[in-house]
């Protein structure tokens, strides 16, 4: 019956990995902003690249935003 | 005639239509924008939101000073290897195009490696190599498309402001245990006598205990400093319960365990301070983009052009102005000293510090003051003062704006913490008194049962639920508060002092009366077609107003600075301006804002300029009145007196021409047997906002800059003023019904406490179920409030 002592072991694990991972990701500032990533998410597909030659018509299918 | 919208930005294309790529354009600037967003396949911008740009304001020199390296080494934030990183503060951000081009600065320059927006803060982070590129082509460019950064003093001195996060993860740190805890408790809650069970106890207990201590010695760590610092300033807060509280529960459950008594309350108390954080984390709502601690320093340049001896120009940082030194300052721009004037014609508009809207004229030798903005021309001054010296920034050295209105403040939740605590001890001195002579063994047992139950939780979270919530209501309906401890100081007001300019009336001053001989239609032509040619605000606030179509080409045109303006057409001409330069007598001159014309030299009379009232002023003053002593402080003169006696209630104080720190002293006064509500605007009131009870700052655009105050107020809504206290009231009678609801749940828990049967899992079902109904009765009141205030919209 001492397996509990490894499944405790493994949960307290596993909990700590994420409980890390919450800090780090407060720390890098993940959650300062909560707002602007989800407008930019909407932009991923309209991201333009840096080639000079495609300036005008690289047919970019747009999705119109509703949001306000 | 047809009101056609820009392309770019949306407004009326009355004035100069610009058409191009056959799109309609409200000015130059518009077009050149869209000129720019099209050739470099940023044309989605106007897809994804329509008419959404922002029309480019006109700057020629204003950024020279930031080839001064000294002032962009303290402006950028990382500056090694040819790589530049700057963090601006752009207020015109309002929407997803705006995030959507700013994002994709690099179309424009190859130089900009990255642009990241944070739109709630209304910020740019931008990184940049500086090969071919500087801080000051990039800021050039960011307002050739019409997002101008905001660079004043203030941004100069700021360090990079640390970001306080601790609350986050204390509430992570708590979270984390609290769930944990429960688990692991979860088998004890069926004390069934299984061998299983019984076997690993100790095992689940010490890990509650190990899991507990972070809660206890950190999350909770603000509670015990807290109540600390209560006693020793001779003060029962709410902390003081709620510490307690959680040392009794802490040092109960580690007995408990440790004697094999009991399984603790670790659950009870990692759940407890886990809900306490929630509620501080809910009240803890801020508008980042609104700055609610400005003062001269947010208003002030960075940088002003110095002129040296052998006449050249040389941009230095404002605090290194030396007294003697020879400055140059161009029309529109602040200036920063006190001075006098040397060389040119001076117009200052010193509505700013005074809040008397009537520019001044000054001749050169006379002193110039410190946060007047000159109208038109160039100036030459010398310093007289150095900047932290002058006569505006002085109005900063009182001690005014030291005090901090938050802690001198004894919130609802902390006065009845007071009775709260005293009422608790008693009960539990005499509940051990009892025990003590009937079963002393139960004693110890009985008083910590006590505090334990008697924990405030519910209590210290009605208060942050139910104004964190209202707070947020204010919000939508455009009145942003800097904290909710606002509210409840709008609560208690009984007095309501405004500002007149800028305020009660409206910043454009366009209701505009004619006086003399009628103008006939081709000299209202000429005139207009004069006006359209000039920059000063006067020329530009009558231009909007005649009524004419007509558009004549002149021949001539001739601006006089600090005098007035000249046009010609044909054989006719046109002279408006101040009434010495058309000829006019100035003794028969009136006291307000006037514009004077004359027709091939002969006077035809004079546009009276005069202030107009916001909407619903009227009526704003009528609600209040009923309730509240009213006053009006004004800075100006008192030429609009008789028509604000006919909109006030009677026995209203009307002052007129107050300095800053009249108004000030006047709030002072008021304070000695009143709670004052002050109502400004602008720096001038600065003084009067922070001395009074709540200062609240009216402000037609929220991203343009007031001063330090407790709330801002949007022009729009002036009006529903009176709305907005009554429900900061009705805030409060939530906050004590929840009261009463708590301690209905207290009293239940104190019969289990004192009759010495209070079970762990009684307290971990009573704790969470007292704090969730709390926060849910309040939610629902309070939205039931916040309704009210669209229902008395519409």
């Amino acid at each position: 019956m001492s397996v509990i002592y490894v499944l405790l072991a493994i949960s307290i694990s596993v909990a700590i990995v994420f409980f890390a991972a919450f800090v780090l990701s407060v720390k890098s500032g993940q959650y300062d902003d909560a707002y602007t990533p989800s407008v930019r998410m909407l932009f991923e597909d309209e991201l333009l690249s840096n080639s000079k030659d495609s300036t005008n018509e690289k047919e970019i299918k747009l999705t119109k935003s509703t949001n306000q | 005639m047809i009101v056609s919208k820009c392309y770019h930005c949306g407004d009326d294309c009355n004035r100069t239509k610009v058409l191009f790529d056959e799109k309609e354009f409200c000015c130059n600037g518009c077009k050149t924008v869209y000129e720019i967003f099209t050739t470099n396949g940023l044309s989605n911008f106007y897809d994804i939101e329509e008419r959404a740009g922002t029309a480019p304001n006109e700057i020629q020199r204003k950024y020279d000073f930031l080839e001064n390296q000294d002032i962009v080494e303290k402006l950028v934030t990382f500056n090694d290897e040819g790589v530049q990183v700057v963090n601006l503060s752009i207020p015109s951000i309002h929407c997803s195009s705006c995030i959507w081009v700013l994002e994709n600065l690099n179309r424009l320059n190859t130089s900009i490696t990255s642009s990241q927006v944070n739109f709630p803060k209304k910020t740019i982070r931008v990184t940049y190599t500086i090969n071919d590129f500087s801080l000051k082509r990039l800021v050039l460019m960011l307002s050739s498309i019409g997002y101008e950064p905001y660079i004043s003093l203030d941004e100069y001195n700021k360090k990079e402001r640390k970001v306080d996060r601790s609350l986050t993860y204390k509430l992570g740190v708590a979270g984390f245990a609290f769930g944990n805890v429960m688990l692991f408790s979860f088998p004890e809650y069926f004390e069934v006598e299984e061998f299983w069970l019984d076997r690993y106890k100790p095992v689940f207990r010490w890990l509650m205990f190990a899991f507990s201590l972070p809660v206890v010695f950190y999350a909770g760590s603000g509670y015990f400093v807290s109540a600390y610092k209560g006693l020793r300033s001779k003060l029962l807060n709410i902390d003081v319960p709620i510490a307690l509280g959680i040392l009794m529960l802490f040092l109960r459950s580690t007995v408990d365990i440790v004697f094999d008594l009991g399984s603790g309350f670790f659950d009870s108390l990692t759940g407890l301070v886990f809900f306490l954080l929630l509620g501080k984390f809910f009240q803890q709502k801020t508008y980042s983009f609104l700055s609610f601690e400005r003062d001269y320093k947010s208003y002030f340049p960075i940088a002003v052009t110095k002129l040296k001896k052998n006449g050249d120009e040389e941009n230095i940082q404002i605090y290194k102005i030396k007294i003697g030194d020879r400055l140059l300052i161009r029309s529109n721009e602040l200036i920063p000293v006190d001075c006098i004037l040397i060389k040119g014609m001076a117009e200052i508009d010193y509505s700013f510090v005074t809040g008397e809207s009537q520019a001044v004229f000054r001749q050169s030798g006379e002193k110039l003051f410190a946060g007047g903005k000159q109208l038109s021309g160039a100036l030459e001054v010398e310093v007289l003062k150095s900047v932290s010296q002058s006569y505006l920034t002085q109005l900063w050295g009182n001690s005014v704006f030291a005090k901090d209105k938050v802690t001198a403040f004894q919130t609802l939740t902390d006065s009845i913490g007071k009775r709260f605590t005293i009422g608790i001890l008693t009960i539990a001195f005499i509940a051990t008194a009892y025990w003590l002579l009937h079963m002393p063994s139960m004693a110890l047992n009985v008083f910590t049962a006590v505090l334990i139950i008697a924990c405030p939780c519910a209590i210290a979270l009605a208060a942050p639920f139910t104004l964190g919530n209202m707070l947020r209501i204010f919000g939508k309906n455009k009145f942003y508060l800097k904290n909710t401890n606002v509210i409840e100081r709008l609560a208690k007001i009984n007095t309501t002092i405004f500002d007149k300019t800028g305020t009660i009336t409206t910043t454009e001053k366009d209701t505009i009366l004619y006086e003399g001989v009628a103008l006939t239609e081709a000299e209202t032509a000429l005139l207009k077609t004069t006006l359209r040619a000039s920059n000063h605000p006067l020329s530009r606030s009558l231009y909007e107003i005649l009524k004419s179509n007509a558009i004549m080409t002149l021949d001539e045109f001739q601006e006089y600075t600090g005098k007035g303006i000249e046009g010609r057409s044909k054989e006719h001409s046109i002279k408006v301006g101040s009434a010495s330069y058309v000829g006019r007598n100035s003794s028969d001159t009136i006291a307000s804002t006037a514009v004077y014309v004359s027709s091939d030299e002969s006077y035809k009379g004079c546009f009276v300029f005069k202030n107009k009232y916001r909407q619903g002023v009227g009526k704003l003053f009528n609600s209040l009145g009923e309730h509240m002593q009213l006053g009006i402080l004004s800075g100006d003169n008192d030429g609009e007196k008789q028509q604000l006696k006919k909109i006030l209630p009677e026995n209203t104080d009307l002052l007129f021409n107050q300095k800053p720190e009249n108004k000030l002293e006047y709030i002072k006064g008021l304070q000695k047997d009143r709670n004052v509500l002050m109502v400004g605007d602008g720096l001038n009131d600065a003084g009067a906002l922070a001395q009074s009870d709540v200062g609240i700052s009216v402000s037609e655009n929220i991203n343009v800059f007031s001063p330090a105050c407790d709330a801002i107020l949007d022009a729009s809504v002036l009006s529903k003023l009176p709305l907005f206290i009554k429900m900061s009231r009705k805030s409060i009678q939530v906050i004590k019904l929840s009261f009463l609801l708590s301690l209905c749940y207290n009293v239940v828990g104190l019969y289990f406490a004192v009759t010495g049967q209070l079970q762990p899992v009684v307290a971990a079902i009573l704790m969470p179920l007292s704090s969730i109904s709390i926060v849910v009765f309040t939610t629902l009141f309070t939205n039931v409030l916040g309704r009210r205030i669209k229902i008395n919209e519409s």
